[in-house]
């Protein structure tokens, strides 16, 4: 039995790669999604880090009427998600700053007003736009231009978080002593939401508005649990958004699935074995130790 | 970093509001002169950290302090300041090393990446407050002591001649306690000024050479000897204040 699971297993690997040389969309899927899962990773464990997960969740949603608007007007969905995300981190800073409404109901406000708006003008325009790919993303639909500007957020957000990297740790472990020596805090803050913006829109492509998050979120925290180091967190959290996007999309092409689904059932599994199991902080493991 | 001359500290109608109506702290001015620890004394919300917080610009207020002669916002680089340590997140992935070698970053040019020189900066702080062998040490793996030293040890290697605490006593035991005011005093001995959030009363002379008391204004400020005394505790914390003995834990 086992061997027989075994043995299908390999055919199953084989036609994956077989069809990989032969199909140029599923290249394009694979590269595309593979880029995508190392960004969010990156971006993602700052996320975390700084307690902005509803945040990211808020700007994931805010975008859709961006989208909407980009197809109505028939140029690239990236420019009118980016535009909608960076009003949304700005409309959330706004009301938060300058009200006594803290930061989550401000998050909550804004993201479903943006989302409603999306929802009304997606289905104004509702001939050329299919909601279900937008809410949960299709890899496998990606265009070559597509790919182009997910390389192109990709280097914009390795470059600026290499570049930057001392500055995004001081502030983002201690804020009061980066302000007190100087640092531009506020503008370190938005640097990060507009480069959250710009990754949330790229992975729009691969797992929709609705679990955008669990690729920002669920990577960075596994890799929270097992690392002492921002930079060693960064590169594990990398690591397994790439690696669960390969497995992802193999499970989604082979079995006919969803792309993003997969994905995220991929990532959460990954997180789920690492939480029970992990060295030192695992819950099985300290149990035993118990 | 050092100039010629005195460093001199000089704050000039200092006054904070929040939200547009609450006076935190009302119209404070005062001068402090190298070499001294000085603690800031005041009962709860007397606006002892707000008063720090005004002078380093790190909230909006109206008057301004000078570090010598030049406005403080000016050379942020020349301060370091430590808040209260629960602030901080302890479970942040970071090593105590590099929690250390965080104090060079604000000198380090953009682009620059801390090396081996900074790297035997942040080991020689850490002796200095006796927590060598801990360098690989993630930070929520330390006492609360132990992790205000490291705390202590980052501003050590910020070498700058303005130095503010904020409660650092807090939640310390007392050999991590004895450790940093030595230390402090060696530092003050070398000419820094440190101001020290302070709100227990039993070590006041021990500890500090001067003391600002506050209560929303300055009720005083002077040398310990002239100011530390029942009439103006009373007038700061707005009832009698038994001055606690300080005979008896002179030997801890």
């Amino acid at each position: 039995m086992f061997l027989f699971l075994q043995k299908a297993g390999i055919e199953m690997i084989n036609q994956f790669i077989n069809e990989l040389f032969q199909f140029n969309f599923l290249q394009r899927a694979l590269v595309t999604s593979v880029v995508i899962g190392i960004i969010c990773g990156v971006i993602g464990c700052f996320i975390v880090l700084r307690s902005l997960a509803l945040m990211g969740d808020a700007i994931s949603h805010a975008v859709l009427p961006g989208v909407a608007i980009s197809y109505m007007m028939g140029v690239n969905f990236f420019y009118g998600a980016v535009l909608f995300g960076i009003m949304a981190a700005l409309s959330i800073g706004f009301v938060n700053q300058n009200s006594k409404i803290k930061s989550d109901s401000a998050i909550g406000i804004v993201f479903s007003a943006f989302l409603a708006l999306g929802v009304l003008l997606v289905t104004k325009a509702q001939s050329s736009i299919d909601l279900t790919e937008i809410l949960f993303g299709n890899v496998l639909t990606v265009k070559e231009q597509d790919r182009t500007l997910t390389f192109i957020v990709a280097a914009i957000v390795l470059i600026i978080v290499i570049v930057f990297y001392k500055e995004f740790l001081l502030s983002t472990f201690d804020p009061t002593m980066a302000a007190a020596s100087g640092l531009p805090t506020k503008f370190i803050h938005y640097t990060i939401m507009v480069l959250l913006t710009l990754v949330t829109v790229a992975s729009l492509q691969t797992v929709g508005v609705i679990l955008v998050v669990s690729l920002l979120i669920t990577p960075a925290s596994t890799a929270y649990l097992l690392t002492k180091r921002l930079s060693t967190m960064i590169l594990v959290s990398a690591f397994i958004g790439a690696i669960s996007s390969i497995i992802g999309l193999f499970f989604s092409f082979t079995f006919n699935l969803p792309s993003g689904v997969v994905i995220v059932l991929v990532i959460t599994a990954i997180f789920a074995i690492t939480f029970f199991l992990a060295p030192r902080t695992g819950v099985l493991w300290r149990a035993i130790k118990h | 970093m050092k100039k010629e001359g005195n460093i001199l500290l000089e704050v000039k109608n200092l006054s904070v509001i929040y939200d547009n109506q609450t006076q935190a702290l009302k119209d404070v001015s005062l001068q402090i002169i190298e070499g001294q620890i000085v603690g800031i004394i005041g009962p709860n919300g007397a606006g002892k950290s707000t008063l720090i917080k005004a002078m380093i610009n790190l909230i909006s207020h109206k008057g301004q302090a000078f570090l010598n002669d030049q406005p403080i916002h000016k050379q942020l680089k020349n301060l370091s300041y430590v808040e209260q340590k629960s602030n901080i997140d302890t479970t942040f992935p970071i090593k105590v090393l590099d929690c250390v070698i965080l104090g060079i970053y604000p000198k380090l040019k953009p682009w620059q990446l801390p090396g081996k020189k900074e790297k035997e900066m942040a080991v020689k702080a850490l002796n200095k407050v006796d927590m060598l062998g801990y360098e690989n040490r993630q930070i929520g793996e330390l006492s609360g002591g132990q992790f205000q030293r490291v705390l202590i040890a980052r501003t050590l290697v910020q070498e700058t001649d303005l130095i503010l605490l904020d409660e650092p006593f807090v939640g310390v035991d007392i050999t991590s306690e004895n450790i940093i005011i030595d230390l402090l005093k060696e530092l003050a001995q070398a000419g820094k000024i440190i101001l020290i959030v302070h709100h227990d009363l039993s070590k006041i002379s021990k500890y500090f050479n001067s003391i600002i008391l506050i209560n929303k204004h300055l009720i005083e400020f002077g040398s310990v000897e002239n100011v530390f005394t029942a009439e103006n505790l009373k007038q700061t914390f707005g009832t009698d204040v038994f001055i606690p003995s300080e005979s008896r834990d002179r030997n801890d």
